[in-house]
C-alpha cells in the first residue's frame, strides 16, 4: 500500500468540503464531558534510550529463579530453531493476511497446525487458533449451544477442577449470551460420575471436562465422556497438547469420544513471557463444523490441478454475517501457532511422548522430595501428570514469599480460589527440573517451615 | 425473468409459499433468491416441533459467498424441515419451487400480507 501524506493544505481542502472548521469539529458527536485531555497516573512519554533502560532494569528483577509453578503456563525447553524460524520477517505477523490467498505460505502454515492439531486431538477439524485456552472454553461452549439442537436449556457443566481463569474468562465472554454455568463441586480433586448423577435426565448441553484437570489430577474420561452422551450432553474437552502426547486424546474419550476439544497452545514452543500472548486451540468433529468460529484453512487445487490453499468455510464470519456471525472472533494468533507447529514438527510424536514422559517422572520425583517435608502433605493421591496440590501445616503465602526470596518460585497458591482446599499449594515440574533442582526446592522449603515454626 | 409460478405466493425478502391439501404450508426461497445467492453449499433446516412467530428466521442458507436468514411470513408449528437438503443442498438452486422446500409449517393463522406472483415480479423489477 503507497504511504499518502496529508499536506495542511490537504487536510483544510478536506475540511472545507464537508463544511467543517477544524479535526476537534469532526468530534462535536462526543459530549464535553467525556473527553479527557490526558489520563491521571499516565507519566509523560519516554524517549527510547530512557525507556530502554527503564525495560532492563524491570527485566532484571525477574532474576533467573527456580521455576515449580504451572497452573496453566508451562516453562518447558524452546528447541532455538523454533523462534528463529519464527521470527523471520516472511512470518512475522500476528494476523492473518486480509487478502489471505495471496499469501499462500501462510495459509500452508496455519494448514499444516490444523493438522498436526488433529492429529494430536484425534478429532477431525480444527480452527486456525483462538486467543488462549479460556477463551477457547468460552468459543467451545457458546459453540456447543449453537450445535446442540435438541437441548434448549444453554446450561454449561463446569466443574471446580476446570482451571479458575477458564472458567472467569468463559463467563465474561458468555455473559449477556444468556448461557448459564453450572459449577459442579469436586471435593475430591476430581469429577466423578457420583458427582454428576443430580443432573441424570435434565436438559444440559455441555459438560466441560479438563485433561490432566486444574489439580494435575488425570480424570476418568471415559466414564465421564460415556455419561455425559448417554444424558444427552455435549462433551467439552480442554486438554495439555504436552500430556497428549502419552493421554488417549480426546478424540477417542469414552465410546463416542468428546465432540469439541480445546486448550492452549502454550506449551508448544510458546515462552511464559509473564502471562501471555499465548494461542488457543480449537477442534470438532465434522458433523459441527458449520458451527465452529475463526478461521479455517483448507486444501484445494486450482484451475491448472496444482495445490493451493484457500480460507473455507468463511460465509459465516463477522465480515459477512455481521451480528449473526458465529464469533466476533475472526482473528487468530498466528504467530503463536508458528512457533507450535515448528515446535511440533522438530520434536515430532516421540519427541513429545518422551517430553511428557519425562515431566510426569519430574513430578513424581518433586513430589516424593517435597512430601518428605515436616509439615507438608499430599492432597489427592491419585494418577497425575505434571502438577500436585500440596497441603502445607501454616498459610501459603508466606511460604511462597520466603521461597522467593531465596530465588525458588514454590508454585500457586490455591487459598483465593479454593479456600475449601485449606493451605494449598500447586506445584509443577517439566522437563526442564534435574533432580537437582528439585533438591534445592526441598531444601529450602525444609528450611523455610524449620525457620518459620523457630520464629512462632 | 426469474420463473414464479403463479399458483404460490411470495414475500419481498424472497420467500415463497405454498398452502398444501392437508392444509399445511411449505416454504422454501425463490429462484430470484437462489440465483442471487449462487451455488448453495449448506442449509440449517429448522427441527420439527419449533414454533414460530412471523417474521421469525427459520432457517440459514449457505453459498459460497454470503449466509443468508429465510424468515417465515407465516406463524405456526414446524412439521418438518427438509432433510435432502442436508446431502443435497443444491436442490435449492435446481429446483427452488419443488426438491427444494425448506419447511413444512402447520401455520397458526391465515397468511397475511403476501405478495401474488404478479406483485412479486413488479417487486423484482422495482427493486432493480
Amino acid at each position: 500500500m503507497p504511504f499518502i501524506p496529508h499536506t495542511p493544505k490537504d487536510v483544510n481542502d478536506m475540511l472545507q468540503a464537508i463544511g467543517a472548521r477544524s479535526i476537534d469539529d469532526l468530534f462535536d458527536e462526543i459530549p464535553k464531558e467525556l473527553r479527557i485531555e490526558s489520563l491521571a497516573g499516565i507519566p509523560d512519554a519516554l524517549n527510547e534510550m530512557q525507556i530502554g533502560r527503564l525495560m532492563s532494569v524491570r527485566a532484571a528483577q525477574d532474576g533467573t529463579p527456580l521455576n515449580f509453578i504451572g497452573a496453566g503456563a508451562y516453562e518447558h525447553h524452546i528447541p532455538s530453531a523454533v523462534w528463529a524460524i519464527t521470527s523471520r520477517g516472511e512470518f512475522y505477523s500476528a494476523y492473518t493476511p486480509y487478502q489471505a490467498e495471496a499469501s499462500q505460505g501462510t495459509l500452508q502454515l496455519i494448514y499444516e497446525y490444523q493438522t498436526m492439531i488433529t492429529s494430536l486431538t484425534a478429532m477431525d477439524v480444527s480452527n486456525a487458533s483462538l486467543y488462549d485456552g479460556g477463551s477457547a472454553v468460552a468459543e467451545a461452549a457458546l459453540m456447543a449451544v449453537r450445535a446442540h439442537r435438541r437441548s434448549k436449556s444453554q446450561r454449561i457443566l463446569v466443574p471446580t477442577t476446570l482451571n479458575p481463569n477458564y472458567r472467569k474468562a468463559a463467563a465474561a465472554t458468555i455473559a449477556g449470551q444468556g448461557l448459564k454455568l453450572e459449577e459442579v463441586p469436586c471435593p475430591r480433586g476430581s469429577l466423578s460420575v457420583a458427582d454428576l448423577e443430580k443432573y441424570r435426565g435434565e436438559d444440559i448441553t455441555a459438560l466441560v471436562i479438563q485433561q490432566p484437570n486444574f489439580f494435575g489430577v488425570l480424570e476418568d474420561v471415559d466414564a465421564l465422556t460415556d455419561f455425559a452422551h448417554a444424558n444427552n450432553i455435549l462433551v467439552i474437552a480442554s486438554v495439555n497438547p504436552t500430556s497428549l502426547g502419552i493421554l488417549k486424546p480426546p478424540g477417542e474419550w469414552g465410546t463416542k469420544g468428546a465432540d469439541i476439544a480445546c486448550g492452549d497452545c502454550q506449551p508448544l514452543g510458546v515462552p511464559l513471557s509473564s502471562g501471555g500472548p499465548y494461542a488457543g486451540f480449537l477442534t470438532t468433529k465434522m458433523e459441527n463444523v458449520r458451527q465452529m468460529p475463526g478461521r479455517i484453512v483448507g486444501r484445494t487445487v486450482d484451475l491448472d490441478g496444482q495445490q493451493g490453499f484457500a480460507l473455507t468455510l468463511q460465509a459465516r464470519e463477522q465480515h459477512i454475517r455481521r451480528g449473526k456471525a458465529t464469533s466476533n472472533i475472526c482473528t487468530n494468533q498466528g504467530l503463536l501457532i508458528t512457533a507450535a507447529t515448528i515446535y511440533l514438527s522438530l520434536i515430532g510424536p516421540e519427541g513429545l511422548a518422551r517430553i511428557a514422559n519425562e515431566c510426569h517422572a519430574r513430578t513424581q520425583e518433586l513430589v516424593a522430595a517435597l512430601t518428605r517435608v515436616k509439615g507438608v502433605k499430599l492432597a489427592f493421591d491419585k494418577p497425575r501428570f505434571h502438577e500436585a496440590v500440596l497441603l502445607l501445616d501454616r498459610p501459603v503465602a508466606p511460604v511462597i514469599e520466603a521461597l522467593a526470596a531465596r530465588g525458588i518460585i514454590g508454585g500457586c497458591d490455591l487459598s483465593g480460589d479454593y479456600p475449601e482446599l485449606g493451605n494449598a499449594l500447586l506445584v509443577c515440574a517439566t522437563e526442564t527440573r534435574t533432580t537437582a533442582d528439585i533438591k534445592v526446592y526441598a531444601d529450602a522449603l525444609a528450611d523455610t517451615l524449620k525457620a518459620a515454626v523457630r520464629a512462632a | 425473468m426469474s420463473d414464479s409460478p403463479a399458483d404460490l405466493k411470495y414475500t419481498k425478502s424472497h420467500e415463497w409459499v405454498r398452502t398444501l391439501a392437508d392444509g399445511n404450508v411449505e416454504i422454501g426461497i425463490t429462484d430470484h433468491a437462489q440465483s442471487a445467492l449462487g451455488d448453495l453449499v449448506f442449509v440449517d433446516v429448522p427441527e420439527a416441533g419449533k414454533s414460530l412467530k412471523a417474521g421469525d428466521a427459520f432457517a440459514v442458507v449457505e453459498s459460497v459467498k454470503a449466509a443468508s436468514d429465510v424468515y417465515t411470513p407465516v406463524a405456526g408449528t414446524v412439521v418438518e424441515g427438509n432433510a435432502n437438503l442436508g446431502s443435497q443442498p443444491e436442490l435449492i438452486n435446481s429446483e427452488p419451487y419443488k426438491g427444494g422446500w425448506i419447511m413444512r409449517l402447520k401455520p397458526g393463522g391465515a397468511p397475511a400480507g403476501l405478495l401474488s406472483a404478479a406483485e412479486y415480479q413488479a417487486h423484482l423489477a422495482a427493486e432493480g
